[in-house]
């Protein structure tokens, strides 16, 4: 066990030194800061498969989604362009997603007819942030990142989550589109019964989400999720399932329009996409001995760093 | 005793065969990923962009990119598939496809149970998804 710790408290330093190290602001010397000039071309995708694998480690066991942590911290320390970073998080997000979209449907924890209304909604916003962020100076994209980063903080830091919301009755729309289900919950070895409410604040909401998502090349679950079950009254489960398994038809659709305007290099795309599936593995075996409070702690810190320097490089002062 | 409790909770028809399609499409794609980067990387087809080139590329904005380095936007890509570099926009663009193949796939079965709002939401979808792949959706900085 406590050897275990030991591993968990090294691959954290080692992620931090490899942030710093890769930081061009930690250079003494300016001109060293340079890294197309320093390196060799494959330098900067090893480390990025190096941070990626440390980066899907800790987005397990911080509860997070990797596409929130990737899009921050490689746009905030690595030397490509924000453009790029976005095409790859959200390819980073969307091949999570696919990967984890089977399992979940089938052992019925995502819905798929809570989810086509919703997908329909948000993959259509998607296109349009896609759009807004591709047309924007990227200096202000880089300051609205920074802020939305520090505010997915202060969610994480203050969001309350209902294992079973109180749905007393469902709304008008979630009957007519006959969303409900049914679920083994493992722990109590029972099947529990669910519906939802306020099904058209839901879907409103969504049209944010949508855009964020398509904005910024951020996975949304830290949205989707308050959303699905604080709002419209999914059981956590099936709130923290469905979001995953959206994401894959929401980040389908700006996946899109970055792909379409050249945002993909696939030399950043694959270490990216293997190196989190890897550190995911990873990641689910070590959660049984991890301290998951320590660890969400860990990672608000780190993504709280990541904002604020996204927020600096936007404002030209990092 | 556990088995009525599987079969109540066992998902629907159309989840069931959206799943299905899902698995196979993302082993697929995710391999055809893997083997066009080793491809790529183990330099067997020439290369659009040299890989000590790309430093310099990743630096700029994607509309600089495309411009300097020649290349067209949208699906300007399939015309550079004999490049090991391109070779890999196979697996993304695939994996970016999965989820249109998934909907279209359900939308008989929808149908068939007469789910047609369902079958409309997921039309639309298609739609939506189709609009973003196509390309016709540009913008620049």
């Amino acid at each position: 066990m406590k050897k275990w710790g030991g591993i968990l408290c090294v691959l954290f330093c080692t992620f931090l030194l490899l942030l710093l190290l890769t930081d061009p602001s930690f250079a003494s010397d300016p001109a060293a800061a340079a890294p197309t000039a320093e390196h060799p071309w494959w330098f900067w995708p090893v480390v990025l498969f190096v941070v990626t694998f440390l980066m899907g480690i800790f987005a397990v066991l911080g509860g997070v989604g990797g596409g929130v942590l990737y899009v921050p911290i490689i746009s905030g320390f690595f030397p490509f362009h924000l453009d790029f970073v976005r095409g790859a998080g959200l390819l980073v997000a969307l091949t999570g997603a696919l990967a984890a979209g089977p399992g979940l449907l089938k052992s019925s924890l995502a819905s798929l007819r809570l989810a086509v209304p919703v997908a329909l909604i948000a993959s259509t916003c998607a296109i349009i942030g896609a759009m807004i962020g591709l047309a924007l100076p990227t200096n202000i994209v880089q300051i609205f990142l920074g802020v939305v980063i520090l505010f997915i903080c202060v969610l994480m830091l203050t969001a309350k989550k209902s294992t079973f919301p109180d749905v007393p009755e469902s709304d008008r729309l979630s009957s007519v589109l006959r969303i409900y289900g049914v679920y083994y919950e493992d722990s109590m070895g029972k099947e529990i019964d669910w519906k939802i409410h306020r099904t058209p604040l839901g879907l409103l909401l969504f049209i944010g989400i949508g855009v964020m998502a398509g904005m910024f090349g951020l996975g949304a679950g830290w949205a989707n999720v308050p959303v699905l079950n604080l709002v419209m009254g999914a059981p956590l489960k099936i709130s923290v399932a469905t979001s995953k398994f959206l994401l894959s038809i929401t980040d389908t659709s700006a996946a899109w329009v970055y792909l379409n305007k050249g945002c993909v290099i696939p030399l950043m795309v694959v270490p990216s996409v293997v190196g989190i599936m890897l550190g995911s593995f990873v990641g689910v075996r070590l959660l049984k001995i991890a301290k998951p409070a320590l660890i969400r702690w860990a990672v608000i810190i780190i993504l709280g760093f990541a904002g604020l320097k996204a927020l600096l490089k936007g404002l030209g002062i990092g | 005793m556990a088995q009525v409790e599987v079969d109540m909770v066992k998902p629907s028809e159309e989840q069931t065969l959206y799943a299905g399609i899902l698995e196979k499409g993302m082993y697929l794609g995710l391999l055809t990923l893997l083997i066009t980067f080793l491809i790529y990387i183990l330099g067997i087809l020439d290369l659009r962009i040299a890989l000590d080139e790309l430093p310099r590329y990743w630096q700029m904005s994607a509309d600089q990119y495309l411009h300097e380095a020649g290349i067209q936007a949208g699906w300007g890509w399939v015309a550079l598939l004999g490049y090991g570099d391109f070779l890999n926009f196979i697996g993304i663009a695939f994996l970016a496809a999965l989820t249109i193949f998934c909907y279209l796939s359900v939308i008989p079965t929808l149908l068939k149970k007469k789910d047609y709002i369902y079958s409309i939401l997921a039309l639309l979808e298609v739609l939506v998804l189709s609009l973003a792949a196509s390309g016709i959706l540009a913008a620049g900085h």
